[in-house]
């Protein structure tokens, strides 16, 4: 039994539902990586995870209880954490205050793990006094990983952690997460960038108009001419 | 240099020290209106009443403490009253928070719809006020007038023009300091004041950190009814208490929060001391001063007063309309209304 497991989700923003009936599974130092179109509904589906929006049916469990109609607070309280693919950092609050918000809910205000961040992102701690509206990209998608962390969550869930950023700060983001997910953590994340994301990728998730389509080990799913040919941008490698 | 120090003194006495004065009432409501704003998201029409509710409030107690025959010496009695004053204030917000923005709250409405209800609520409390302490003016500051009288600085200096220093101006500078730097610390140094700035910068990513908006929501309350009663007992203590003044002060205040940037503290600060500094400097008449400082003999006709005192709210709403007009986010790159 998976650490997360999100089965036949169907539900939405108002009355169109967005998910059809679509399945996650996410288990302890695994990277789970959820690939599609745009629109595919890859970012309704974590929201869903997180409680973010109602489920018309399907269940969420997480450590094997549901946890369907807890409210995204409670989520948190549980051990997720979430990055989201917008407005993911405070943008009129310096990095280090970025960081204590994230440990909000903890009772030890985080100071320890405050450190754990920064050894993992040595260019966050350089930062910490500047205000994160005024990060780089790459900085900004740092901090927000950085702030998710400091609950030490099971499962970290990222929406597009790589969304703008120069390939090699891509590079150096999926490094840290494969960092992430070897201390036990489970990790799911959505990604555009399929392919480097399906390298890493212990599952694949290929989402199309809110169904699964493909899923597969990440590594399987490269070698599938039919998912090189339709998602991975054409058949070269 | 006589005619200097004269036209000096006379500029202090009645638009330096007067604007620093009411600079600092209107900085302490408009800092309420702009929390209220960063946090609930909306414009909150009855702030000006809530000042009006909680310096009732401190009026009855002062009464009663004067009833029993004690004072505090040279300080107003209002003063000792405000922790009281404070208190039902807080309760009174609070209920309405529950009764009536809450609900609207869970239904997720429209900022104007909030807008609206707080109009409402403004009409209310303005009847409860009215009700109980009537229409017409209290002046309930007790204790000694003055710190510096005109003639005894007169007769200090040997100037012609005198400077008064009134107790209440005093009080009011000094409460003013104290409230605003404990607000800036706990806003800048506390876990609850930074997830409050937190949930104003990003209200989504708040409750993902796992921030609690309904307690956010309360402690927003509880520190508005605290700055507006006390911005309210300042204010009447300075220039006496009559509830028609204080609806009337809304729109001052929200000249200075917007004009300040709404959602920035330190703008409200920066506002209300520019709105009270133009308010008074606009309408004072200067004649006296240009004839100490022309040559000898020189005399002005008129008042030399760029604006009638009755018009002095058409300021606040000019420099309102300019700001909307030429920089909608104000001075500190605040949310646009
Ligand atoms: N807040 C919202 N309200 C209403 N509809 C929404 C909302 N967010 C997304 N949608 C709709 O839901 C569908 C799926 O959107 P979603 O954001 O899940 O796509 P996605 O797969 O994450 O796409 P992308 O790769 O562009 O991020 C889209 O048709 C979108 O228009
Ligand atoms: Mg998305």
């Amino acid at each position: 039994m998976s650490l997360l497991q999100a089965t036949g989700m169907r539900g939405g923003y108002g009355a169109a539902d967005i998910l059809q009936g679509c399945t996650i599974n996410c288990d302890r130092g695994e990277i789970a990586v959820i690939v599609g179109p745009n629109g595919a509904g890859k970012s309704t589906a974590i929201k869903a995870i997180f409680g973010m929006i109602d489920l018309r049916e399907g269940d969420v469990t997480f450590e094997g209880k549901s946890i369907t109609s807890l409210a995204p607070q409670a989520r948190v309280e549980a051990g997720m954490g979430m990055v989201p693919q917008n407005n993911n950092v405070f943008p009129g609050m310096t990095v280090e205050e970025n960081l204590q918000m994230g440990a909000f809910l903890r009772e030890d205000g985080g100071a320890g793990v405050i450190d754990k961040v920064y050894d993992l992102f040595p260019a966050v701690k350089d930062k910490r006094y500047q205000l994160a509206g005024e990060l780089s990209g790459g900085q900004r998608q740092q901090v927000a990983v950085g702030r998710a962390m400091m609950t030490e969550p099971t499962l970290l869930i990222l929406d597009e952690p790589t969304a703008g950023v120069s390939p090699i700060v891509m590079d150096e983001l999926f490094d840290r997460i494969i960092e992430i997910a070897k201390t036990g953590i489970a990790v799911l994340m959505v990604e555009q960038n399929a392919r480097q994301a399906l390298e890493i990728a212990d599952t694949g998730y290929v989402l199309v108009e809110g169904q699964n389509r493909f899923t597969d080990t990440g590594a399987a799913l490269l070698a599938d001419s039919e998912v090189r040919a339709t998602f991975l941008g054409g058949d070269q490698s | 240099m006589h005619d200097f120090a004269n036209a000096f003194i006379l500029l202090s006495n009645y638009v330096l020290i007067p604007s620093i004065t009411y600079g600092s009432q209107l900085a302490i409501g408009a800092l309420g209106i702009t929390l209220v704003f960063s946090i609930l998201r909306f414009a909150n029409f009855a702030h000006g009443d809530t000042m009006a509710f909680g310096t009732m409030v401190a009026i009855f107690c002062t009464w009663g403490v004067q009833a029993l025959g004690l004072s505090l010496g040279p300080l107003p009695v209002a003063l000792i009253t405000l922790p009281v004053a404070i208190a039902v204030t807080i309760a009174l917000v609070l209920g309405i928070d529950k009764i009536i923005y809450q609900f609207y709250r869970n239904k997720k409405v429209e900022p104007i719809i909030l807008v609206m209800a707080s109009v409402g609520v403004m009409f209310m409390m303005n009847g409860i006020v009215r009700i109980l302490i009537g229409t017409g003016d209290v002046s309930f500051a007790d204790g000694a007038r003055f710190i510096i009288r005109a003639r005894e600085f007169r007769e200090m200096t040997g100037l012609d023009e005198g400077l008064a220093l009134r107790t209440t101006q005093v009080i009011t500078v000094v409460v003013a300091g104290v409230v605003m730097a404990a607000l800036f610390w706990f806003l800048q140094k506390t876990r609850t004041g930074k997830s409050m700035r937190a949930f104003s910068d990003n209200e989504d990513l708040a409750l993902l950190s796992g921030i609690k908006p309904e307690r956010v929501v309360q402690i927003t309350w509880i520190i508005a009814a605290t700055l507006a009663t006390i911005a309210g007992v300042l204010y009447g203590l300075d220039k006496g208490f009559r509830p028609f003044t204080y609806f009337q002060l809304l729109l001052p205040m929200f000249a200075a929060a917007i004009l300040g940037g709404i959602g920035q503290p330190i703008g409200a600060v920066v506002g209300g001391f520019v709105i009270a500094f133009s308010e008074v400097a606009l309408t004072y008449a200067y004649r006296r001063v240009f004839e100490y400082l022309g040559p000898d003999g020189f005399e002005v006709e008129g008042l030399a007063q760029l604006i009638e005192t009755e018009y002095k709210f058409a300021i606040s709403f000019i420099i309102l309309v300019i700001v909307l007009l030429v920089r909608p986010t104000g001075i500190f790159k605040g949310r646009v209304l």
